[in-house]
């Protein structure tokens, strides 16, 4: 399994750069990984994302969608889009620490 | 005092589980009541069909209850809500009706108005969805005009029903101008919000590779924020623009509105959770869910309410016999997917196992991810089949519950 190295310590993380094992994230990481996705600072607003995407995770085993996040995060889709323009359910889950989020189909 | 199993819901779902359950239980021993706000079951597969044509809109309607068995009451209402603690359901015109064991099998509610712009200027003009009669209807006079342009089909954003329908409905659409003549004039667009063509490698390589060899262009990590019918444009939440000449949106999805008005019975987009395996609510053992209705990493697919009949019927009688329910639904889901030409492929999986190639249901069978007429045969035989022993709650014959395994070739994914 592939590893990235974020603040000083190795994670392991799946074939798309998510994290296998939340349980390894720590917030100084979220910086660096958010660089990465080409977000260059992480305001308030995006926190109040990245945290609830960790809570969901941990409620219900998997990150929410997109327009689950826009019902229930208190950020409205448009300004999820802002925040993380690359797709805001897979960016946030990256910087969350936690796996891909599963949609249904 | 008998038992009393309330069914929330006349369609695929509800029907079928009311029929298992009148089977397995005499009117003695339990009482039936299957609740629904209309009197027609509309054969949804056929929708896809009507706007090339194919279908006769009456020929998809049938009475809901004459759907039921004998010894099943019907009760024709609009439901306001479930009150979970006092094990009831609320009409909106009044009246109650009291349930020892609840089935939610509402389905799917299509959300148009809950896309900027969608319902608005050129709705039912340039703008078409045929996930309902009206709209398929109206497609088909569309369809008749249209001389040429640019076409695009687009998901609006997850989940929804069927989730191969509007891939068919492009494949068809290839067909359907190709037929006409006017196939070099019309540009054809999929934009899906998944990031291929599918979920999934195979069955993406599969269906991407199909959309490819018909010219269809594809547009993926596309999720609609905007319809601008009068400009003929789709605006994605990443500002990006799709333009148009007609377009067939699938709206998004939510369960019924009542469950919104229910507290503790659904989740943010009205479905209702349950155990994946065993289709119990998690707070309220003595409430289930089946269909579309259910919030489940699964397709919302007939296919899916059918297979999963035999968990939820036989976990009710183990609920009411007084033993722990079991884990046995394992997500199973076929789809024929109709191509045109006479064709079309079929996939089969589960929650744990991907489309995969190969053959249906054994090693000897219909294939798999590869277009064949026999397919396209199985296909059009299935609506028989449907009102005649989906409905009525029957096994189909040599097709378990339990996704096989024999016929799949894992090595070829």
């Amino acid at each position: 399994m592939p590893t990235a190295t974020y603040a000083d310590t190795a994670v392991p993380v799946d074939d798309e750069g998510f994290f296998t094992d939340p349980g390894r994230w720590s917030e100084p990481m979220a910086e660096q990984i958010a660089h990465e996705q080409g977000i260059t600072e992480l305001t308030d607003r995006h926190w109040t994302v990245i945290r609830f995407m960790r809570e969901q995770y941990a409620a219900k085993g998997t990150g929410p969608t997109v327009r689950v996040l826009g019902k229930t995060s208190g950020v409205s889709v448009k300004e999820l889009y802002q925040l993380f323009p690359k797709g805001p359910a897979k960016t946030a889950a990256k910087i969350a620490g936690i796996p891909k989020p599963r949609g249904c189909i | 005092m008998s038992t009393h199993i309330v069914v929330l819901g006349g369609g695929t779902a509800g029907t079928l589980t009311a029929n298992r359950l009148r089977r397995m239980y005499d009117a003695g021993e339990c009482r039936i009541t299957v609740v629904d706000q209309d009197d027609d079951h509309v054969y949804q597969p056929g929708l896809l069909f009507v706007p090339f044509g194919l279908a006769q809109p009456h020929h998809l309607v049938r009475s809901r209850p004459r759907q039921l068995h004998a010894g099943i009451d019907y009760q024709r209402a609009r439901i306001d809500r479930v009150d979970l603690d006092a094990r009831t359901v609320h009409f909106a015109v009044g009246g109650w009706v009291s349930y020892d064991v609840l089935v939610v099998a509402t389905g799917a509610r299509l959300l148009p108005e809950e896309t900027e712009g969608l319902t608005g200027p050129g709705w039912g003009e340039n703008v078409f969805t045929f996930y309902d009669l009206p709209g398929a209807v109206g497609l088909h006079h569309a369809l008749e005009r249209f001389q040429g342009g640019r076409v695009v089909v687009n998901v609006a954003d997850l989940p929804f029903k069927c989730p191969v329908a509007p891939l068919e409905f492009t494949f068809l659409a290839d067909w359907y101008f190709r037929r006409c003549g006017v196939r070099d004039r019309v540009q054809l667009t999929y934009a899906t919000p998944l990031d291929a063509a599918f979920t999934k490698p195979a069955a993406a390589k599969a269906l991407g590779g199909l959309l490819a060899d018909k010219g269809v262009e594809l547009v993926t990590e596309f999720t609609l924020g905007e319809v601008d019918g009068a400009g003929g444009r789709l605006v994605s939440y990443d500002e990006r623009e799709v333009p148009f000449d007609l377009a067939v949106v699938v709206p998004l999805h939510g369960g019924a509105a009542y469950v919104d008005r229910s507290p503790g019975l659904g989740d943010e987009l009205g479905f209702v959770p349950v155990d994946p395996h065993t289709l119990q609510h998690p707070d309220h053992p003595e409430v289930f869910a089946i269909g579309d209705a259910a919030g489940l990493p699964a397709s919302k697919a007939g296919s899916v309410a059918h297979f999963e009949g035999a968990t939820l019927t036989g976990n009710i009688a183990r609920l009411l016999a007084g033993r722990p329910v079991e884990p046995s639904y394992d997500g199973h889901t076929n789809c024929f997917v109709e191509t045109g030409f006479h064709k079309a492929l079929l996939i089969d999986f589960n929650y744990d196992t991907e489309p995969l190639p190969g053959h249906f249901p054994g090693a000897v069978g219909l294939p798999l991810l590869k277009e064949s007429y026999a397919n396209h045969l199985g296909k059009l035989a299935f609506e028989w089949l449907y009102w005649h022993t989906l409905l009525p709650g029957r096994e189909l014959p040599g097709i378990g519950a339990e996704m096989p395994e024999q016929g799949k070739s894992h090595s070829l994914a």
